[in-house]
């Protein structure tokens, strides 16, 4: 069991997002970066759409109450156990009685806590999600606040096997921390002005072609009305050529929408189902993760990727991803031997 | 049928199928919609309806394909929905909807009526007697957005949104009539509340309508709304 001591800045149970009833006007939810998300369970023998805490710039403090396999990933919100400092992108093991605290935001601001097992909690409408204005899924349907009791799942073979490793090397310390961790592509903290690529919307057209060569020329800033539902960006006003009708229809993780201000939104995890403002791009699925690591005052550039492109690097990185976890597989059972 | 495909981002293609609000659209995007159902192609995450469109979610992995996944999708699509025939629709399912008008439940029927130069009893009658038609699901949870309401009772949104809008709500904006299924702010006109539940987190769909559905308002005693939210609570 982990118990929250204090809740930081909004921490949420959130898995890969409640897909199938976004036709009913329930939103996906979800992680805001998957990739972190993923591998975070990967390290701890999960499954990979298994829920994992999203913990957002100011993290959690939380007491374990038995030996816990754990894995932090995304952001650097300086994780320590018992004072001492904490990697990322490893596998953990924390003795039980430990407490797990986080400090200043160094880089990005989600950071992703798996456990081994993952949490104990019903689906709703299949998802472990956490859907807040709705008051369903994760923890009681609402943010991780103090005093808050997670019960643990059942571990996989391959998490028994990992913890088997570490347990090794635990030699009274408070916790310890694999030898290896992951390849550095996934694990690189973006530069301070990421680029991030974008594809042209369906409503790319309607837009003056000033308006169109600033969205890829011109740099935009994340504002601070900006959070989990999408981030409003600062920047050169994007203008429609003239008024027109849109009427309302589906939108996607990423899609960037402007309202008749000129000012883009950028929609995430908890966008709505549908929306009625014309769509001037939508992001690459492989750089939703830069995006959902920026926060307030971030400067992002967008460039032009076509729609093959971007569908064959989301082919390429699932591969990638889908190796790195033969690869975590392979090498604890190496360790175990 | 006749539709144009364009991708909405790299793991969904948005059908287009008309380009204005109209019944005869609306049964087009219905009949992609339980063609999609009937059809469970293994790549389709799930749809989602809008006025003109359907917009279909997919998992490029699990399209088996030397193409790119997209153009594999689009031609699957295609092969189907060139055959499809809008002549055979099914009927739409016909959904009641309770609402006990004015008093507290809406507090601005009387604006409302005022502003059309109705009484509020005319403005009831108008708004129980006409034909709606459920065009999507989006917003929130459950919210229909529906069409066919009488221009005799059309009224601007508030210039102050309310910060709480009750569920159960029936409200009017424009010319457009909808019906809150969670707290939200809002700026609709307020014409009374129903006691069914809009929003069913727990049921087997969660949500009472679906796009393509017919609602009939009937008006309803603060009594039988009592005994109404009875009932939905049990």
């Amino acid at each position: 069991m982990i118990r929250i001591t204090k809740p930081g800045l909004l921490t949420s149970v959130q898995d890969l997002g409640r897909y199938g009833y976004q036709k009913y006007g329930v939103i996906a939810s979800g992680v805001m970066d998957a990739t972190a998300h993923r591998i975070a369970n990967l390290l701890v023998g999960n499954d990979e759409n298994e829920a994992t805490l999203e913990l957002t710039l100011l993290g959690p403090d939380m007491e374990f109450s038995e030996d816990t396999l754990i894995s932090i990933c995304g952001g650097n919100l300086s994780p320590s156990v018992d004072g001492k400092p904490v990697k990322l992108w490893r596998s953990v093991l924390v003795k039980a009685g430990s407490k797990l605290k986080f400090g200043g935001c160094k880089t990005g601001c989600r950071a992703y806590l798996a456990v081994a097992g993952g949490f104990d909690l019903p689906e709703v409408m299949d998802s472990k999600s956490t859907y807040i204005r709705a008051g369903i899924g994760g923890f009681n349907g609402k943010p991780l606040q103090a005093d808050d009791e997670l019960s643990i799942g059942k571990p996989s073979e391959l998490s028994t096997q990992i913890t088997k490793v570490l347990a090794v090397e635990l030699d009274g310390q408070k916790f310890a921390e694999m030898q290896w961790t992951i390849a550095s592509e996934f694990t690189s903290t973006p530069a301070s002005k990421p680029k991030v690529r974008v594809m042209k919307g369906r409503q790319y057209d309607w837009f003056t072609q000033e308006s169109q060569m600033k969205l890829f020329t011109e740099s935009f800033e994340v504002t601070s009305q900006s959070d989990r539902m999408g981030y409003r960006l600062k920047g050169p006003e994007l203008l429609l050529e003239k008024e027109q009708e849109m009427l309302s229809e589906a939108v996607n993780f990423g899609t960037i929408q402007v309202p008749s201000e000129g000012n883009p939104i950028v929609l995430l995890a908890d966008r709505q189902t549908t929306g009625g403002y014309p769509k001037i791009g939508q992001i690459a699925t492989v750089d939703l993760q830069i995006m959902a690591q920026l926060k307030p005052g971030d400067k992002v550039q967008f460039t032009e990727v076509s729609h093959e492109v971007a569908q064959q690097l989301y082919l390429d990185r699932e591969k990638q991803i889908h190796q790195l976890k033969q690869g975590i597989s392979l090498k604890i059972k190496q360790e175990s031997k | 049928m006749e539709f144009k495909l364009q991708p909405l981002g790299d793991n969904s293609v948005i059908i287009e199928l008309g380009e204005d609000i109209s019944r005869d659209i609306q049964q087009k995007v219905n009949k992609v919609s339980s063609f999609l159902d009937e059809n469970s192609f293994d790549w389709v995450i799930e749809y989602v309806p809008g006025f003109t469109t359907v917009a279909v979610f997919y998992d490029p992995l699990k399209i088996k394909t030397k193409k790119l996944p997209y153009e594999q999708v689009c031609e699957e699509l295609s092969a189907h929905l060139e055959k499809l025939d809008v002549e055979q629709s099914a009927e739409p399912r016909i959904i009641k909807i309770p609402v006990c008008y004015g008093g507290e439940f809406g507090p601005d029927l009387e604006e409302v009526a005022e502003r059309n130069g109705l009484t509020t009893k005319e403005v009831i009658d108008i708004h129980t007697n006409g034909e709606y038609i459920v065009y999507m699901i989006g917003f929130a949870p459950g919210f229909p957005y529906i069409g066919g309401m009488s221009e005799k009772i059309a009224a601007p949104r508030r210039k102050n949104p309310r910060l709480k809008i009750p569920a159960g709500s029936v409200g009017i904006a424009g010319k457009q009539t909808g019906v809150y299924p969670i707290e939200t702010p809002g700026g609709w006109q307020l014409i009374g509340k129903t006691p069914r539940k809009l929003f069913l987190p727990e049921g087997e769909t969660p949500s009472l309508l679906q796009a393509g559905d017919q609602i009939k308002f009937e008006p309803i005693s603060e009594e039988e709304f009592q005994k109404w939210e009875e009932i939905e609570n049990d």
